[in-house]
């Protein structure tokens, strides 16, 4: 009932957020946040950290880009292309890798998406170092037009509830348990006949997937996609939100993307400009010593110690 | 001119010596990193800014104390070293028992405090440092020009990767501390002290990284993102190698070295990517690395 | 196309009534500089380039037509997408006028596209890619300083014409240096050179040697670096570390004065390179160099730095004399007078959106012919804009060709 009740609040408080708050700015943080909640099914829930994550991002962004720029397509369309070829390069990847664990594992994520980003840096389509400019943004379903920010926002927010929803029915179904049981206890789960490997793969699918929904949504809402996107300092940039905010805990990812985004937004412009790297640097460092469980596992903690 | 399916083998053997050269560096950072992982299992991510650190050193020596490149080849790496130290003891020793993922995310988050500060003091053009008169000039080979320095770079450092790793493998000392970080309580009990052994084998790993820093100053620009360049690649040779192995860290620096120098000659665009093209191959097939054990 | 025709009729139209009427938008008057603070290329333009537009700002008087210029700058760290959702905040909700600085071309590309949508001028002071003015060129466009095709004829050419027919490239692989090196490569083949061949380093390469081995083994006269920052810088050291300096000439296609100062005299000296703007110049560039050295520290102006100032400048002399901040109308007026300052000389903003002025071809200066530190280039040569820059009708800039 409680939940229930904040759900609606939040849903209400980001409807009409764009009325207080510059809706790019606030679609930028729903896109970050979306992919660190996909970065997160990964880490938080099944226990593998990738560290390549930026090719999922950077896939969808490119191929939405590339589609929409060439053959006009409408925005669904270019989306749902997009989110495929994450899915599918997710799948390939994802196979490859599953195959190790822990540090391995994240060594595997880490050259995959090498070797990606050299293929996006080549690649004609991508123009280098440019970025592919000029995506248009199109008309939702031909009828809706979303150069207009408003009906972008909102279109924005639709797919990040969807695509947040999709994580949360996950993670508490049966599919989510087992994968909970094989980060926590691997030996354990595959005494129990579980095919890990298979689990592990499928999430890891879903987390490419949902990573590259984030991408194309982004390279709609920017009208560009570019080599950041798939660089592996954004790679490292997630795990950064996902830290920040709280590793395996639903809404942590959210509001760490939210964190994050809203600091470079300030430091941009202000005094502190010079410093930014310096601040991203302290902030890594003050969440490894100081809140590991992230802001809202800090929250959590707060709450379990003042009301129990 | 010496021809094979069209290839030229003289311009062929100037790129291997170069890619054993390039080797070298690769050995010695790779060596630093996995020795920090094989004995404390810190994933240490500001292996690059130590390595920058250690090349602006020497750079503020010459500049502001007088102190030339020999001297900084001694002292910087001592530095280096304590500064290591002090990083470990304070920032690194809380969360030396934690998943690997945070000391990587620690010593990262430290990397990026590093390079951003650098780069606010120093600007990002890169400062310039004289090759060391004794060193200048070169040989004249039958393929190739061989800058003195470049033959001085190869030769120190493997004298120091040969001299570090039969340190590690082949002495008492080594012994304890192999012994120290397999099992720690063991060793307390026997009187040894563990801590000590830890921290100082963090100061040595960073003092190593601040000695290629030194070495890289007279020929890279001595710039505040050196570091986060080549951190990437050396890493993937350390996984190569087999994490945790001295010798394996080693040989596959010079390894790699060799491999890129090749594909500057027939691929140019793809020199930064084919290491890890290797390392996809490696875990794949290997998953402990060349020389590593299975665990 | 139709959009550009649409516009062109608007200018006209605004052209010959806005004189009349002073109005200006929001009441003021706002200039957004986008720089790269923190990365690589931030002293090529950072905090250099937005106190740059203070000063002129300042030396303006703070108002023009009795409202106040404001100046708001940002940090774009050369990501395209941040540059462009700076701009689009900067255009949607700070009532930005103008966009000065911005280094990286890809982020120059996305600033443009988004404020020629919005109908405002970009002042592109600091980017070499000379797309702006051609295949990219906007009625919102006026690029100053320098661009890629000035840099090449100034250096490429007479070398060329002095008898160095056989060129070598060792190119950075990204955009700009394949745009430098196809744009270098013509003007080599049109003064009867040739090119024997070209090596494409990734962006970020630190050790040259491998690649300075080919270019020493291709039998050129000159290996050209069609590359930047400090990959220009490591190319070059490495080039005299080989002891290819004393066979071969060396040509820098992009040297800024930043660079040439880090740079050992003993490596760079005698190296020839072009450039829009030297600070000791003439009296008039030192004058200016020193009020701004005063205010940055005492680092010395780069022709970036300076070229950001005279872009600034005159956009606010064309304010005035239009008396308007509409951006047609601003734009007609910066088109019509001429750009005659300490920085340019002989300069007129081109119908396609090029400030065409004099360029310098300059050598660096060896240790022994040094007052100081800041002492750098030894002026050799003084290019006249219509020989540095391509010709309007050779850049294929479609709304500047079809106005005549």
């Amino acid at each position: 009932m409680n939940n229930k009740m904040l759900n609606l609040l939040l849903l209400g408080l980001a409807l009409v957020a764009p009325l207080a708050l510059y809706p790019v700015f606030l679609m930028k943080a729903l896109c970050f946040a979306l992919f660190a909640c996909a970065f997160n099914l990964l880490l938080g829930f099944a226990g593998l950290l990738s560290f390549g994550h930026a090719v999922f991002l950077g896939t969808g962004a490119y191929v939405t880009g590339y589609l929409m720029v060439t053959y006009g397509l409408t925005p669904e369309v270019g989306i749902l292309a997009g989110v495929g070829a994450s899915a599918l390069l997710g799948f390939i990847y994802g196979t490859l890798a599953v195959k190790r664990e822990g540090i391995y594992f994240a060594m595997v994520t880490l050259a995959l998406a090498q070797l990606a980003f050299f293929f996006y840096l080549q690649a004609p389509f991508t123009g280098g170092e440019d970025g592919l400019q000029g995506v248009p943004r199109g008309k939702l379903f031909g009828l809706v037009d979303l150069s207009d920010n408003l009906n972008m926002y909102y279109f924005v927010l639709a797919i990040f509830i969807a695509g947040f929803g999709l994580i949360r029915r996950t993670v508490h179904s049966p599919f989510g348990q087992v994968m909970k049981a094989i980060r926590e206890n691997e030996p354990r789960a595959i005494s129990l006949g579980y095919k890990v490997n298979q689990y592990k793969l499928l999430a890891f699918v879903l987390s490419a997937t949902l990573a590259g929904l984030a991408g194309s949504t982004k390279a709609l809402v920017f009208q560009l996609a570019s080599l950041n996107d798939v660089h592996w300092f954004m790679s490292g940039e997630v795990v950064l939100m996902t830290l920040l905010g709280g590793m395996g805990t639903l809404w942590g990812p959210v509001l760490g993307a939210g964190t994050i985004i809203a600091i470079q937004n300030v430091l941009a412009s202000g005094p502190l400009a010079n410093y930014i790297h310096v601040i991203m640097g302290i902030v890594f460092v003050l969440c490894v010593l100081a809140f590991r469980n992230g802001l809202v596992g800090e929250l959590q903690k707060l709450i379990r110690k003042n009301f129990n | 001119m010496a021809t094979l399916f069209d290839i030229n083998l003289f311009a062929l053997s100037g790129q291997l010596l170069i890619g054993l050269i390039n080797g070298s560096f690769y050995a010695l950072l790779a060596l630093g990193l996995a020795i920090i992982f094989g004995l404390l299992k810190i994933i240490n991510f500001s292996h690059g800014a130590l390595y920058m650190l250690g090349a602006f050193s020497a750079w503020i020596g010459l500049e502001y104390l007088q102190l030339n490149y020999w001297w900084a080849l001694v002292l910087v790496p001592l530095g280096i070293g304590v500064f290591g130290i002090l990083l470990e003891r304070t920032l690194i020793r809380p969360i030396a028992h934690e998943d690997h993922l945070y000391s990587l995310l620690l010593t990262f988050g430290i990397a990026l405090i590093l390079q951003g500060l650098f780069t606010h003091w120093f600007g990002s053009s890169g400062l310039p440092y004289a090759i060391p008169e004794e060193l200048q000039g070169g040989t004249r080979l039958p393929f190739m020009y061989l800058p003195n320095y470049r033959a001085w770079i190869i030769m120190f450092s493997l004298v120091v990767c040969a001299g570090t790793w039969y340190l590690i493998e082949k002495t008492k000392l080594g012994a304890y501390l192999r012994a120290g970080t397999e099992n720690p309580q063991l060793m307390q009990a026997f009187g040894i002290n563990v801590p000590l052994i830890v921290t100082l084998t963090y100061g040595f790993g960073a003092g190593l990284a601040g000695l290629a820093g030194v070495l890289a100053a007279p020929i890279y620009s001595v710039a505040p993102e050196m570091g986060s360049n080549i951190l990437i690649v050396v890493f993937a040779i350390v996984v190569i190698g087999g994490m945790g192995s001295i010798g394996g860290a080693i040989l596959t620096g010079l390894a790699m070295g060799v491999v890129e120098g090749l594909t500057k000659y027939f691929y140019p665009e793809a020199s930064n990517t084919v290491i890890f093209l290797v390392m996809v191959l490696v875990l794949l097939t290997k998953p402990a690395g060349l020389f590593g054990k299975e665990a | 196309m139709n959009l550009i025709s649409k516009i062109l009729l608007a200018s006209a139209l605004v052209a010959s009534t806005s004189a009349a009427q002073a109005n200006i938008s929001d009441g003021k008057v706002k200039i957004g500089v986008m720089g790269d603070m923190g990365g690589v290329y931030a002293e090529i333009c950072g905090r250099g380039c937005v106190e740059a537009v203070q000063m002129a700002v300042d030396d303006f008087g703070g108002k023009v037509l009795g409202s106040p210029i404001e100046v708001i700058s940002a940090d774009d760290q050369n990501k395209p997408d941040l540059g462009s959702t700076i701009a689009r905040k900067w255009i949607e909700t700070e009532q930005v006028d103008v966009i000065n600085g911005s280094v990286a071309s890809s982020v120059t590309g996305a600033i443009t596209k988004l404020m020629t949508e919005h109908e405002k001028i970009t002042l592109i002071s600091a980017s070499a890619s000379h797309a702006f003015t051609t295949k990219s060129c906007s009625p919102f466009n006026a690029q100053w300083t320098y661009d890629v095709v000035a840099m090449a004829n100034g250096t490429v050419k007479p070398m060329v014409q002095s008898g160095k027919k056989k060129w070598f490239f060792v190119t950075a692989d990204y955009a700009f240096g394949h745009a430098l090196e196809s744009v270098a490569t013509d003007v080599i083949q049109a003064n009867g050179g040739e090119v024997v061949g070209a090596v494409r380093a990734p962006l970020g390469t630190t050790d040259f040697s491998s690649y300075i081995l080919q270019a020493q083994s291709s039998g050129a006269d000159v290996i050209a670096l069609a590359n930047a920052g400090n990959d220009m810088v490591n190319s070059l050291k490495t080039a005299a570390e080989f002891g290819v300096t004393d066979m071969m000439d060396i040509a820098g296609l992009m040297v800024f004065t930043q660079n040439a100062q880090a740079l050992d005299p003993a490596i760079a000296g005698g190296m020839k390179l072009t450039i829009g703007f030297y600070w000791d110049m003439d009296e008039q560039t030192r004058e200016w160099s020193k009020r701004y050295m005063a205010r940055m520290g005492g680092a010395i102006p780069s022709m970036i730095h300076a070229g950001t100032y005279s872009s600034t400048m005159h956009y606010l002399k064309a304010v005035e004399a239009a008396g308007t901040d509409e951006s047609r109308a601003v734009m007609a007026k910066m088109k019509e007078m001429p750009v005659e300052d300490f920085f340019s000389r002989n300069g007129f903003l081109r119908k396609d959106g090029r400030m065409v002025h004099d360029m310098l071809q300059v050598r660096i200066k060896k240790a022994d012919e040094r007052r100081d530190g800041n002492d750098i280039f030894a002026i050799e040569n003084v290019i006249p804009g219509k020989d540095a820059y391509l010709p309007l009708d050779k850049g294929g800039c479609d709304f500047a060709l079809s106005q005549n």
